[in-house]
């Protein structure tokens, strides 16, 4: 059954729309990822112009995130005031991210900075994710754990603009987490990410917070992110297809259902190998595009919500 | 299919004929809108009619014409990057020619070339008039090539049938991504290599249903759109997060 999708102008399977959505959500909910870092070259793949698969992908993480949070939010597990200041430098990075991404499709570079950035950080991501997990797949047992100190000082600790986070212990410069929001943000409007895979580990290694609060204020700042970047991208691009949204949210919340539970049961590593192959082949299927010699040296310029 | 009205008007036509000597050529469309629902996956057009005995029949499909960008990609430390670009004015964003001989028997070039009677004889003038020649050939081919390959510049071909001598038909393909405006058919009844008579027909590509709405409302209430793209996304995370609390 093919539906024709009214912004991306282009007539799709309703299942395979679902089944996407499904697998997605469904590695989602088994990793604890986002999952736009796969869904958005998905939906490359599957013929959706770029400049539509990001800004629709953005509307479709802010959905899943709203549900993500509802529940660290109920554990008490956000820090909203470090949110609040990611958040601040999140506005802003989204804000100029969607100008880059306007100004970029001007130039007629926008697929190929999209392609370029995601090959960049699928490919540090996988490799990182790979080699981590191999790691543990075979050492599991001697486990030599050495604990970090407690505190340590850094240049970062000189910064001003000092502030106390009490959920997260810590008491440092507002210039940092602003800093990494809005590197989140740019991201956001860019690649239509949620940024997760950054700001995690940006948040416990940089700025040192407890592991119990990062992910439901990363899920925070999120929403709230990819809510600016959903509206700057409706107002200025006309690139949000709801109806995409929609589906793909459709089968992603019942897939990261099915992904939790099995999660759940399940031991970690293999898996996570498996997912770090997954995202070095996207990687790879993406380099591969753009190194190949086209079958054709010349091209129409996208006209999708260009006018 | 409406099979039934469309055989009952060829038949009239066909009973009609003896009178219609001032009316050397009559064509009709089966349908003279379109429209792109939700379920669209492309659609068939039937165009038929009836000329003079002896003579020939080409049909050009116009859509509706935009500029277009064509970019030519060139290697840089091993990517392939849009490097040069023609900006095409009034390009039709689609076109088919039909024909129920060769082409090239039916009209001379100069014919061809006046009422764009072929892809490569479409007047494609660039933006920009200092574009040399041989790289106007390269992007125009190019320009062709990747309308072809999407399915808007049609497979060219004769697929005029003659039912008797005097009347035709043919179907006419519109794909699902096929865009919205008004279209021009114009049916040519040839003899000699000219142009005997002329008519043009009009056809509406049009959204309708959700789909139509939703487009009209993310471009002329974007802020709006934006702001309900939002609600719908918490609406629905909210409704997630609800349905699935218990796990």
């Amino acid at each position: 059954m093919n539906i024709y999708l009214p912004i991306a102008e282009i007539s799709v399977n309703v299942f395979l729309l679902l089944g996407m959505g499904g697998g997605v959500g469904f590695l989602s909910g088994l990793f604890g990822v986002g999952g736009g870092f796969l869904m958005t070259p998905l939906l490359i793949f599957i013929g959706v112009a770029p400049a539509v698969a990001v800004a629709t992908e953005a509307n479709q993480i802010m959905a899943a995130s709203v549900s993500g949070v509802l529940a660290h939010w109920r554990r008490g597990n956000v820090d909203f005031r470090m949110g609040g200041v990611l958040l601040l430098g999140g506005t802003l990075g989204s804000v100029f991210g969607v100008w880059l991404f306007t100004f970029l499709r001007g130039l007629g570079q926008l697929d190929l900075v999209i392609s370029l950035c995601y090959v960049v950080l699928l490919g540090v991501v996988g490799s990182l994710m790979f080699v981590e997990s191999s790691r543990a797949l075979f050492r599991r047992r001697r486990q030599a754990d050495v604990r970090r100190k407690l505190h340590q000082h850094h240049w970062m600790h000189g910064l001003p603009f000092k502030m106390r986070f009490r959920k997260s212990k810590l008491y440092i410069s507002a210039l940092l987490p602003i800093l990494i929001g809005f590197i989140v943000g740019v991201l956001a409007a860019i690649m239509g990410v949620g940024g997760g895979f950054i700001m995690v580990p940006a948040m416990i290694y940089l700025l040192g917070m407890p592991t119990s609060v990062v992910v439901g204020t990363s899920l925070f700042q999120i929403i709230f992110v990819t809510g600016t970047v959903t509206f700057l991208q409706a107002t200025q691009n006309q690139t949000v297809d709801a109806l995409l949204a929609l589906i793909l949210l459709t089968g992603g919340v019942i897939g990261a259902q099915i992904g939790t539970r099995v999660g759940t049961r399940l031991r970690g590593e293999q898996l996570r190998v498996l997912l770090a192959l997954l995202v070095l082949g996207v990687c790879g299927k993406l380099l591969f595009d753009l190194v190949a010699t086209p079958g054709d040296l010349f091209i129409i310029a996208d006209s999708v919500g260009g006018h | 299919m409406r099979l039934g009205p469309i055989l009952l008007s060829l038949g009239i036509m066909a009973l009609a004929m003896p009178t219609s000597a001032q009316n050397p050529l009559v064509a009709d469309l089966s349908e003279h809108q379109i429209q792109i629902t939700t379920g669209f996956t492309g659609t068939d057009v039937l165009l038929f009619g009836t000329v003079e005995s002896n003579s020939d029949v080409v049909v050009v499909v116009r859509g509706p014409e935009v500029d277009t960008t064509v970019w030519r990609r060139d290697r840089y430390a091993g990517i392939w990057v849009n490097d040069q670009r023609v900006v095409f004015e009034s390009v039709p964003s689609f076109y088919a020619v039909r024909s129920s001989a060769e082409l090239d028997e039916v009209a001379s070039d100069t014919v061809r070339a006046r009422h764009s009677m072929g892809a490569n004889f479409l007047r494609l003038r660039p933006q920009d008039r200092s574009v040399s020649a041989a790289d106007l050939k390269a992007f125009k081919a190019g320009l062709i090539r990747n309308k072809r390959r999407q399915g808007l510049f049609a497979p060219e071909g004769e697929g005029i049938s003659f039912l008797g001598g005097e009347l035709f038909r043919t179907r006419l393909f519109f794909p699902s991504n096929v865009p919205t405006g008004f279209y021009d058919i114009e049916v040519f009844m040839m003899r000699e290599g000219r142009v005997a008579h002329a008519q043009t027909t009009p056809l509406i590509v049009s959204k309708a249903g959700l789909g139509a709405d939703v487009f009209y409302f993310a471009h002329n209430y974007s802020a709006f759109y934006g702001l309900l793209a939002i609600l719908l996304a918490v609406a629905a995370g909210a409704l997630a997060a609800f349905v699935f609390r218990k796990n």
